[in-house]
């Protein structure tokens, strides 16, 4: 059963140092004042799985509590580089950060099978392509029906997922809405989820928008809920607000430099308050 | 009466014809984007336009800046997760074709979202495969549009994110279930399709204006020519005219905060 906590209290319990964390929301929805918590609370060594690490993993990164990364498409949507995963893999700052690269039909996949609680995924992938020689993880294996060639990846299994969701009711229901990536997945295949929200509603049920055919992660499939108003910007919340494509472009040159960098994290993370 | 216009537009418009009324289409961000949006407010207002977030058959108003923004689901038909996308759309064969945009391309048409340099020490880190390896294989065919120049058209790529048609031409050789792979690569300079036996790109249009040295410059291999080579029809007003609304409905969408 979902229990109702700060978010700060959330990231204390269930992010520890060398867990294996994936922050999901595809474009849409990214936990970013979850993934501040975790720069505040000083994290270390963490394995982060996100299929785009997008500005949330870049901040992560830049701010030392990355060990590996594992992802599929490492940009700025729309602008450029990632600089902070660029400057960890190219030159190691702050210190060299792991990576494990995969494509976005293996990773949807991956989270799948995690939430389908299997060892593999299967996937007519990576036909011709690189990256099974640069990442162990990516073998092939023949249908013993048919005998066709298939990839396998291990599956997903976090320590502990992290989405930001619409809204939740007093239930700890969730209502997802949108593109909703693999979002339910991700929950699903963790061990511990922690699910911030835009608010708090009595009953999703009664809600004049409620359908039955709705994304909804139920309370019983989640570990804690907590409050983050405005939690996804500068990336959007369907229905809320949307996506700040301005500071996306700002961030190229935050992010290019260390020291512009390392003085936005202090001015916007460190000392502000618990919902950055 | 010639219109007045600049090769990047001669690039868009042409992308865009490639596209036929009808087909579903895998789209990929920036130029691809513009060019299957541009070929359903022209010449094919039924084609479906599919993006890796899930957005099926979405008719954007504005280019959207990520793969994702709240514009591809406001204007979808439906939205689906990530997973049913790449399972039951795009590897279920309900892809006609994937467009596509790289940073380097090779002759026989693989493609490089990697890295430049060495994998372990990189030069330049790029950002990596996201749909691409997938969309190259499991839809029925891929066209490829990119700016021609000799840092992005190189002999051989520093790392295959994506199939083209291998190393030595034959990457899809008796592999079952492999679309057809790239069948047209558009560039501001050109278009060219793969030989039908080596899958060599070969140049079968030149843009308006634009010389065979001009290709000859811009490509880091001894690119061939074909024995017909055509002229490339020049953008119509109307294309022009649609193209530029939808940039400029665009810029003042992201420029807003």
């Amino acid at each position: 059963m979902a229990e109702f906590l700060s978010l700060h209290d959330a990231v204390a319990r269930y992010v520890q140092d060398g867990a294996t964390v994936a922050m999901e929301g595809f474009t849409h929805l990214i936990p970013f004042a979850a993934g501040h918590e975790v720069v505040r609370q000083g994290r270390r060594d963490l394995t982060l799985i996100r299929m785009t690490p997008d500005l949330a993993y870049d901040q992560l990164i830049g701010a030392g509590c990355a060990k590996k990364v594992i992802f599929s498409w490492g940009g700025n949507p729309g602008v450029g580089s990632l600089h902070r995963l660029r400057d960890a893999v190219e030159k190691g700052w702050p210190h060299k950060v792991e990576i494990l690269e995969h494509s976005h039909a293996a990773m949807a996949c991956a989270f799948e099978a995690g939430a389908a609680g299997l060892p593999l995924a299967v996937l007519r992938g990576y036909v011709g392509s690189e990256l099974p020689n640069v990442n162990d993880q990516i073998k092939f294996i023949d249908c013993p029906f048919t005998g066709e060639r298939l990839a396998a990846v291990p599956s997903i299994r976090p320590d502990v997922s992290i989405v930001h969701a619409q809204k939740a009711d007093r239930a700890g229901n969730v209502l997802v809405e949108g593109i909703v990536g693999v979002q339910k997945e991700a929950v699903l295949a963790a061990k511990k989820s922690i699910v911030t929200v835009e608010e708090i509603v009595d009953d999703l049920r009664s809600e004049a928008d409620y359908h039955p055919n709705a994304c909804i992660i139920p309370g019983w499939a989640i570990s804690a809920i907590a409050v983050a108003e405005k939690g996804s910007l500068p990336s959007y919340a369907h229905g809320y607000y949307p996506r700040d494509n301005a500071f996306y472009k700002e961030w190229d040159a935050i992010a290019r430099d260390r020291d512009t960098f390392t003085r936005w994290i202090e001015e916007n993370v460190m000392t502000a308050g618990g919902n950055a | 009466m010639s219109l007045d216009y600049n090769s990047a537009e001669m690039m868009t418009v042409t992308a865009a014809r490639a596209l036929e009324n009808g087909m579903t289409c895998f789209v990929g961000i920036g130029l691809p984007s513009e060019a299957a949006n541009l070929a359903r407010l022209t010449h094919a207002p039924d084609v479906v336009l599919i993006y890796e977030s899930g957005t099926l058959q979405t008719k954007p108003d504005v280019l959207p800046l990520s793969i994702g923004d709240g514009e591809l689901a406001e204007t979808a038909l439906t939205t689906v997760s990530v997973p049913e996308m790449f399972r039951y759309w795009l590897q279920g064969g309900k892809i006609d074709v994937g467009f596509l945009g790289t940073a380097q391309i090779d002759r026989y048409c693989n493609l490089n979202t990697t890295l430049i340099g060495d994998y372990r020490e990189p030069k330049v880190r790029l950002p990596g495969g996201g749909g691409a390896p997938e969309i190259a294989t499991n839809a029925g065919e891929v066209f490829i549009t990119l700016k021609h120049s000799k840092r992005a058209f190189v002999d051989r790529v520093d790392f295959v994110t994506t199939l083209g048609f291998g190393r030595d031409g034959k990457g899809r050789d008796g592999v079952p279930n492999i679309g057809k792979g790239p069948t047209r690569v558009i560039t501001d300079l050109c278009v060219m399709k793969p030989d039908p036996e080596t899958k060599e790109l070969v140049v079968v249009s030149l843009h308006p204006g634009v010389t065979r040295d001009d290709v000859i410059e811009a490509t880091g291999w001894e690119i061939r020519f074909a024995d017909q080579l055509e002229a490339t029809p020049e953008p119509s007003a109307k294309e022009l005219d649609v193209l530029r609304e939808l940039k400029a409905r665009t810029a003042r969408a992201h420029a807003g905060a």
